[in-house]
This record gives structure tokens, C-alpha cells and sequence, in this order.
């Protein structure tokens, strides 16, 4: 008896048939020479061939999206952290205006007012602008070379804040305007507000294009799955047959959708990856010079930092699971359809 | 091990193909299904592998009534059932041996736990210095021999062959038929749809013959 038993029966076999048309196994393959039991080692082909899906074209598609939406995701992430730069710098500081006013000395205003500045809890340090500081802050408005002394150029005192305490502003509002009507406290909120807005805005930008990618993506992975699905039929109808269950069909195809959306989302994701890493090189290039002092102010740091290049990575990831997903759902669905 | 009771099935709002199906098929048995071109064999074996419902009637396989079977319980049920087509439906792009070992790759079953029962399964149908070749370069025999070891390799219980000598020259068929015979002396029970008489008369056999929509039993 062999091993899986495949010749056990065949003294009954011979039994029952002419003598003459005996055969040393049921089939007489001829003699068939001992390395003919050997078989190439090699892993099984896929049960779905690689070839019957239009991987080419949807990979690149995938790679288009996902570099898109890693481009937005880079930028929104970029504006955030510029945006919070901007503020806590901003925040971290309060102006209190003095102007003139007739029949008052604003150099008394002035000192009364740093004062009471002073005074006020959570206050680090206040430098009050001298009359030609006050002056030169609005020569690049009126132009140099005008007499200034005789216009009401209001004067200017900055008040910087200790970091962890929140001074009471509603106090300090309230103490200057009793002791220097005149003077009036600038905590930058309306600032504040709206660099939060614009923020705000632009991860809800970011977030509705990668809504779009995600939608796009769903689509063209549910439509070439469906073709895949079609030219794949006698396939799906053979597995069906030796007993497959409708979730091991989907299997197969879902393991293509996802190598594929995994390869689309590395190459896309890989080129931002790139153009962040060579932008943060060239941003380290030009740090301290003018051009540098320029792009910063404008647009901050130009790096995404560790969490953008994170964010990209999980990016790549997400687009595979939304290929390999979305491949799963049509295939089912499809499946419902055929006994 | 299979009844049918009542049995009766249409297409849509056709006439019923099939028409008050009573019978018995037993464990180890071994029966030619036949009957004229458009009588209902390809109808009634798709009955018996649970890829259509009957329209009334029941029908029980291995002690379940297959109409409350969910689709994953009809799956299951399959690996109990060996199917051979006339057209083989081998997949092209998977090697003999890939083909024949496609039944237990679905059972999930690891490559080195059942590479040597498909080598040896190749080798007992003949096909051993085939398992490497890919369907389109087999001869019609050689893809019937390939189809036949698909259906089998999981030791079903039940083979349904619809035509299995439909496309080869009378010396192949009576060799299939052969196998056909040591799989039902392995304890295989075996349904052979066909109307070839002179294959019928080769074996001696129960009978399962329709017509117009009846089958007629001879034991």
C-alpha cells in the first residue's frame, strides 16, 4: 500500500476486468522513470493570475493619489505648524497703545502705564518704545525726512509675558484705562483668531481632498475589480465548484488589490516623502541667510517635521487598506450574485 | 446518502425540465445517468452539486436538507462532492499539479502537507511526467485524467461526472471508465452522466434514466 493509499484497491480492481487488460497501476503511463516523481520546487502560482488584472495602469493611478494626498497632508500639516508657531509667538506677547491726548503729558501716561504693566501678574519684562521708535514705526507708511514730533503718533509698549501664567487681562485692561484713559491693551487675539481660522480651514481643505482621493480610489479599485471579477469568471466558477467559500475567493483577489494599492502607495507616498526631505534639505541649506529669514516668515519652517513623515507612511498604508478593502466588498457583492 | 423526494425544477417561468425526482443514491454506489440530448442530466447533476435549487421536492445530502444549507454550508458541502465536466475546466495558467492540488489549497490546507498525495495521485492516473505541464499543452485524455484527479483528491464521497468520455476516442473512455471503477472499489459512490450505450455496456450498473422531465430507475 502506497502512502495515500491511491493503489490499495487494485487486487479487486484486476478482479473484475479481462486479464488482458490488466495494468500495473489503473493508468499504464509506460514505464514512467523514477525522477519523473520529482517536481520542481517552487512556490503554488496564484489562483488569481497577476496578469488578468489591470494592475499597470491602477497602480499608477494609486501612486498619482497618494502623492496628491500626501501633498496636501504635507502642506495642511506644514500651515498647523506654522500657524501654531505664529501664535505662540504672538500670544506670548501684549501691546499697550498711549496716545496723545490735549492737556495730558503722554510721557507720564507712558511711564503710569508701564507701571501698572509691570504691576500685573504674569508679566515678564515691558519695553516702552521712545518717541523716535514710535516714530520710526510708521515712517515705512508716511516716509522719512517729515517732522513727526508734530504729528499724534500714539506710543508703544510691549509687554512680555512669563510662559505658564495667564495674566488677567480684563484686570489690567480695567487698571490702565482708571489711571491713563488714553491707553489701551492689544492682547492680539483678533490676530489669534484668525491665523486658528485660517488653520482651521486648511486641514478642512486637506481633509476634504483626502476625502475625495479616498472616493476616487474606491472607484477605480471597485471598477477594475469588477473587470477583474468578469475575466476572472471561469476562475471564480472552478474554485465555487472544488468547494471554495465565498470568503476565500474574495481572498484572492483582495491579496492582488492590496500588493497593488501597498506598490501605487509606496511609489506616490515614497515621491513626497522625497520632495518634503529635499525641501527640509534645502530649507537647512538657506537657514540665516535673507532668503531663508524670507521663505520662514513666510511660510515657516518648510519641514513637515516627524509627524507629517508619519502621517505619509500611514498614508501609504491607509491607500492599501482602501485597495484591498474596497477589492473584498466588490467581490463579495459580485459572489452574492453567482451560485 | 443522497434523496430526492418530489423532486421537480423549471427555469424562470418555463415548463418544469424535471419532474417528480424520487430516488436514492447510496453510500459506495456506482450508477450511469442517462438519457436523451435536452433530457435534464446537466440539470439534475447541478441538483446533486447544490449549484441550483429545486423549484419543489427535497432534496437531503449526508443527512442535511440542502435548502436550509446557507451558501457557505453548501460550500462545505461540496468538498464532500468530486466534480469531472466534458470540458474539463482545468485552469490554464496553473501547472497539472497545481491544478490537481487546487481542491486542498482551498481546504487551506500547507503545499508540504499534501505534496507527495497529489505527486502519487499524478503518478496513479498516469500523469506523472505531466504534473509540470500546463493544461493547453495535455492532451484531451491527458486533461480528462487531470480533471478526474482534481475531483478526487479530497477523497469525496460522492463523484458526479457530466460526459468524462464526451471528448475522447472509445479506448480512452473505457480506460477512464476504469478508473471510474477502482475510485467506486475505493469507496467513492459514482454518478456518470453520459449516453454513451456502449460505455454503459461495459459495466454493469444501475441505471438512472430520464426522460421528458422523468427518471426512470434500473437496478
Amino acid at each position: 500500500m502506497t502512502r495515500a493509499g491511491w493503489c490499495c484497491t487494485m487486487d479487486d480492481f484486476m478482479s473484475t476486468i479481462d486479464p488482458a487488460n490488466v495494468m500495473a497501476e489503473p493508468w499504464d503511463s509506460g514505464g514512467a522513470p523514477a525522477a519523473s516523481r520529482v517536481l520542481p520546487q517552487r512556490a503554488p502560482a496564484p489562483i488569481v493570475p497577476r496578469g488578468s488584472i489591470a494592475g499597470r495602469s491602477l497602480t499608477a493611478l494609486v501612486a498619482i493619489l497618494t502623492f496628491l494626498a500626501a501633498l496636501t497632508t504635507g502642506a495642511a500639516m506644514m500651515l498647523v505648524r506654522s500657524a501654531s508657531d505664529w501664535e505662540s509667538a504672538v500670544g506670548r506677547e501684549v501691546t499697550i497703545q498711549v496716545r496723545p491726548t490735549p492737556g495730558r503729558d503722554i510721557d507720564a501716561d507712558v511711564s503710569a502705564a508701564a507701571a501698572v504693566a509691570r504691576a500685573a501678574a504674569g508679566v515678564a519684562d515691558v519695553r516702552v518704545y521712545s518717541k523716535q521708535e514710535s516714530e520710526s514705526l510708521v515712517e515705512p507708511w508716511l516716509g522719512s525726512g517729515l517732522a513727526l514730533g508734530e504729528l499724534p503718533i500714539p506710543r508703544m509698549i510691549v509687554v512680555k509675558l512669563a510662559s505658564g501664567i495667564s495674566p488677567d487681562f480684563a484686570r489690567l485692561r480695567t487698571a490702565l484705562g482708571a489711571q491713563v484713559p488714553s491707553a489701551s491693551l492689544d492682547d492680539h487675539r483678533g490676530w489669534i483668531d484668525r491665523m486658528r481660522a485660517m488653520a482651521d480651514a486648511a486641514v478642512v481643505i486637506g481633509i476634504g481632498i483626502l476625502v475625495l482621493v479616498v472616493a476616487v480610489t474606491v472607484l477605480s479599485v471597485t471598477f477594475a475589480t469588477r473587470g477583474a471579477m468578469a475575466t476572472n469568471r471561469p476562475i471564480v466558477e472552478v474554485l465555487h465548484y472544488v468547494g471554495a467559500t465565498d470568503s476565500f475567493i474574495a481572498r484572492q483577489f483582495q491579496r492582488h488589490f492590496l500588493m497593488l494599492g501597498l506598490r501605487g502607495g509606496a511609489i506616490g507616498g515614497g515621491a513626497a516623502l522625497a520632495l518634503f526631505a529635499i525641501m527640509a534639505a534645502v530649507n537647512a541649506w538657506i537657514a540665516g541667510t535673507p532668503a531663508g529669514e524670507e521663505a520662514a516668515a513666510l511660510f515657516g519652517g518648510l519641514t513637515v517635521g516627524a509627524a507629517g513623515y508619519f502621517a505619509i507612511l500611514a498614508l501609504i498604508v491607509m491607500m492599501a487598506a482602501v485597495a484591498a478593502f474596497t477589492s473584498r466588498q466588490t467581490v463579495n457583492r459580485t459572489l452574492e450574485s453567482i451560485e | 446518502m443522497i434523496r430526492f423526494e418530489n423532486v421537480g425544477l423549471r427555469y424562470g417561468l418555463g415548463p418544469e425540465v424535471l419532474r417528480d425526482l424520487s430516488f436514492d443514491i447510496g453510500g459506495r454506489s456506482f450508477q450511469f445517468l442517462t438519457g436523451p440530448s435536452g433530457a435534464g442530466k446537466t440539470s439534475l447533476l447541478r441538483l446533486l452539486f447544490l449549484s441550483l435549487k429545486p423549484t419543489r421536492g427535497l432534496i437531503s445530502m449526508f443527512n442535511q436538507d440542502t435548502a436550509r444549507l446557507a451558501k457557505d454550508g453548501r460550500a462545505t458541502l461540496r468538498r464532500r462532492i468530486g466534480l469531472v465536466f466534458q470540458d474539463f475546466r482545468l485552469l490554464d495558467h496553473l501547472t497539472t499539479y497545481e491544478n490537481v492540488a487546487l481542491p486542498l489549497r482551498v481546504l487551506g490546507k500547507e503545499e508540504a502537507s499534501y505534496r507527495a498525495e497529489v505527486v502519487e495521485l499524478l503518478q496513479w492516473v498516469g500523469l506523472g511526467e505531466r504534473m509540470s505541464s500546463l493544461p493547453p499543452v495535455l492532451s484531451g485524455g491527458e486533461k480528462q485524467r487531470a480533471a478526474i484527479a482534481r475531483a478526487v483528491i479530497t477523497r469525496p464521497q460522492l463523484l458526479l461526472a457530466d460526459e468524462p468520455t464526451g471528448n475522447v476516442d472509445p479506448n480512452l473512455a473505457q480506460r477512464l471508465l476504469r478508473l471510474f471503477i477502482e475510485l467506486n472499489k475505493s469507496g467513492t459512490s459514482v454518478v456518470i452522466a453520459t449516453h454513451d450505450i456502449a460505455l454503459m455496456d461495459e459495466y454493469d450498473a444501475r441505471r438512472l434514466v430520464l426522460h421528458d422531465g422523468r427518471l426512470h430507475v434500473y437496478d
